[in-house]
């Protein structure tokens, strides 16, 4: 079995009977960004945890720069922005990143950190007096303030208008600079676009797809295709182009990534085809129908 | 990459009890309400309406109340801090850090014992200035430390139940624990007005055995030994301190 330096090997995490994370294997390479999307309750969070030590795998493994992650040689190393979190209301910025900052080796500035993360107006500001997208930002000059090579970011721009959202990707590409890595999560296929050099679908405990924003995007475009046929599913999945199939009864729904070859397949396979109709989806769609339809999670693993 | 030192215990240890106490200082709604009460019942009811007869008042109560007195910040302040602190996931913030627990556990005591301290010097002065208290030196050094550092058991109690209670759940479990328990111990009425069976229950809880080392200190009569006391509160912070510890790398705690 290759050795993952920085990620997880076939990990799995169960809370009771609920399987939050199944097998995932995902590989975090040095001056990457690899945005992590899925839907709500994915295993997003639960993956990070499993990361960072701060829950152990019942199965696989867990590995920081190839030691265990719960080690002070790997923390000092990593700078974490978790998706829920509030902090010491009284204290204001600039006394929080001053504590964060005395517990790494070798911090950025305090006020590069801050800058960075666009609070430079407010240093002194109680954390209790933020605004919910500020509060994001103080966590943010929290996790890079330390001067991590590997940054966890869950779902950092929850919460967010669009303004502050841009403003907070511009403080993420400035932290980027000098060959940093990010693991990144996300619902929105946009931000892992706009910031990812690599992306991992997950779904349900699992890893559906791992590639390049390009090789995403193109598995995730396709069209719909609904029609009335007495082909049976396992028939339809069959068909040139067909990711996935759905729909009751007589009336199904196929997703293709060549509509016009599954169309034409479709017809001389079913003469009595009726009631055929073939809509084109938007790439936030095509990625809904992926992560949510019950049937046809085939691996495509890249 | 070649030379990496990490930041020394101490050091992280120093600035957090800093910015704990700077936070104190910045609600005073949480922290005045500890240091007030023990003066408060101590002017009220060893100063105002002394009562003693046979005994000093004065200086059982300052004892007694002193006890009640230290007891409040390790509970509240570090133990509801801290149940608080892991709701909001602060802690687990600095679980991911490299900053060891032990400093985190250090820091907060550090603030319990400060606050003990001003808990014992005010009811010491008061006592001194307004209701004769005479010790001889000796006696008022071991009065202060027994008190300053009889809140470390309680330290230890209150991590453990900020490890093991709900953030919401925890004020109500402590002021279950912290009432009940004083007033059992006999902190507000001698022990000896109780039944004789409430009397030997008052052995099994910590803070009859704290009053004692206290009443010790001050040169009143005392039912425990020393030594019982010392070793029951050796052990209290002993087995809370080690599962409280345990707690803390427990997962996602
Ligand atoms: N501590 C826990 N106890 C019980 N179940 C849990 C726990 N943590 C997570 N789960 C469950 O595990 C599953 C995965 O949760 P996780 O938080 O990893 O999802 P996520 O991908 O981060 O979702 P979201 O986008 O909503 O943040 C969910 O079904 C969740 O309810
Ligand atoms: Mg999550």
């Amino acid at each position: 079995m290759s050795q993952i330096a920085t990620g997880l090997t076939n990990a799995a995490k169960s809370f009771g009977k609920v399987r939050a994370v199944d097998d995932v294997t995902l590989e975090l390479r040095p001056g990457q960004v690899l945005g992590l999307l899925g839907p709500n309750g994915a295993g997003k969070t639960t993956s990070i945890k499993l990361l960072l030590g701060l829950l152990q795998p019942d199965r696989g493994r867990a590995r920081l720069f190839g030691v265990d992650p719960r080690s002070r040689e790997a923390r000092m190393r990593i700078g974490v922005m978790m998706q829920i979190g509030e902090v010491p209301a009284v204290l204001t910025i600039d006394e929080l990143v001053e504590q964060f900052r005395g517990y790494y080796p070798n911090p950025r500035p305090a006020g590069e950190a801050i800058e960075l993360a666009g609070l430079g107006a407010l240093r002194d500001r109680r954390a209790g007096k933020l605004s919910g997208g500020e509060k994001q930002r103080l966590m943010f000059a929290l996790a890079i303030c330390g001067n991590p090579e590997l940054l966890f970011l869950d779902e950092p721009t929850v919460g967010m208008d669009v303004a502050s959202r841009r403003t907070f990707w511009e403080g993420i590409r400035a932290f980027l600079d000098g060959g940093r890595s990010i693991l990144l999560t996300t619902h929105y296929l946009e931000e892992a676009d706009a910031l990812a050099d690599r992306i991992a679908v997950i779904d349900r405990g699992r890893v559906i797809a791992d590639g390049t924003p390009e090789t995403i995007k193109s598995r995730f475009s396709g069209k719909r295709i609904r029609c009335r046929t007495s082909l049976s599913p396992t028939t339809l999945l069959g068909l040139p182009g067909v990711r996935e199939t759905g729909g009751s009864g007589a009336s199904v729904e196929l997703i293709s990534e060549t509509p016009e070859r599954t169309v034409r397949a479709l017809l001389d396979a079913d003469a009595g085809l009726s009631d055929l109709e073939v809509i084109g989806m938007g790439l936030e769609e095509a990625f809904l129908s992926m992560t949510e339809s019950p049937a046809g999670t085939e691996e495509m693993s890249a | 990459m070649s030379e990496i030192r990490m930041p020394s215990m101490t050091r992280i240890s120093l600035t957090d009890t800093r910015l704990e106490i700077l936070s104190l200082i910045r609600q005073p709604g949480y922290s005045l309400p500890s240091l007030l009460f023990p003066v408060m019942f101590y002017v009220f009811f060893g100063l105002v309406f002394n009562m003693g007869r046979g005994v000093h008042m004065p200086t059982y109560l300052l004892a007694s109340y002193g006890t009640f007195g230290v007891i409040a910040p390790a509970l509240f302040s570090f133990g509801v801090g801290v149940a608080v602190e892991r709701a909001q996931g602060w802690l687990r913030l600095r679980q991911a850090s490299p900053a060891p627990p032990l400093a985190y556990v250090i820091s907060k005591t550090g603030v319990s014992l400060a606050f003990a301290a001003a808990v014992a010097l005010l009811l010491m002065t008061l006592g001194a200035l307004f209701g004769d208290v005479r010790l001889e030196r000796l006696r008022w050094f071991w009065t202060f430390g027994v008190l300053v550092f009889g809140t470390i058991p309680f330290c230890a109690l209150g991590l453990w139940i900020g490890m093991n209670v709900k953030g919401n759940a925890a004020p109500a479990v402590v002021n279950l624990l912290y009432l009940p328990m004083s007033l059992l111990s006999g902190l507000w009425i001698p022990i000896q007005f109780f039944p004789e069976l409430m009397q030997k229950l008052a052995w099994a809880l910590p803070p009859f055995h704290l009053a004692q080392l206290a009443f010790g200190a001050v040169g009143m009569p005392v039912q425990a030994p020393a030594w019982v006391s010392v070793s029951y509160l050796s052990v209290m912070t002993l087995v809370f301190g080690v599962a409280s510890m345990r707690s803390f790398y427990r997962e996602d705690a």
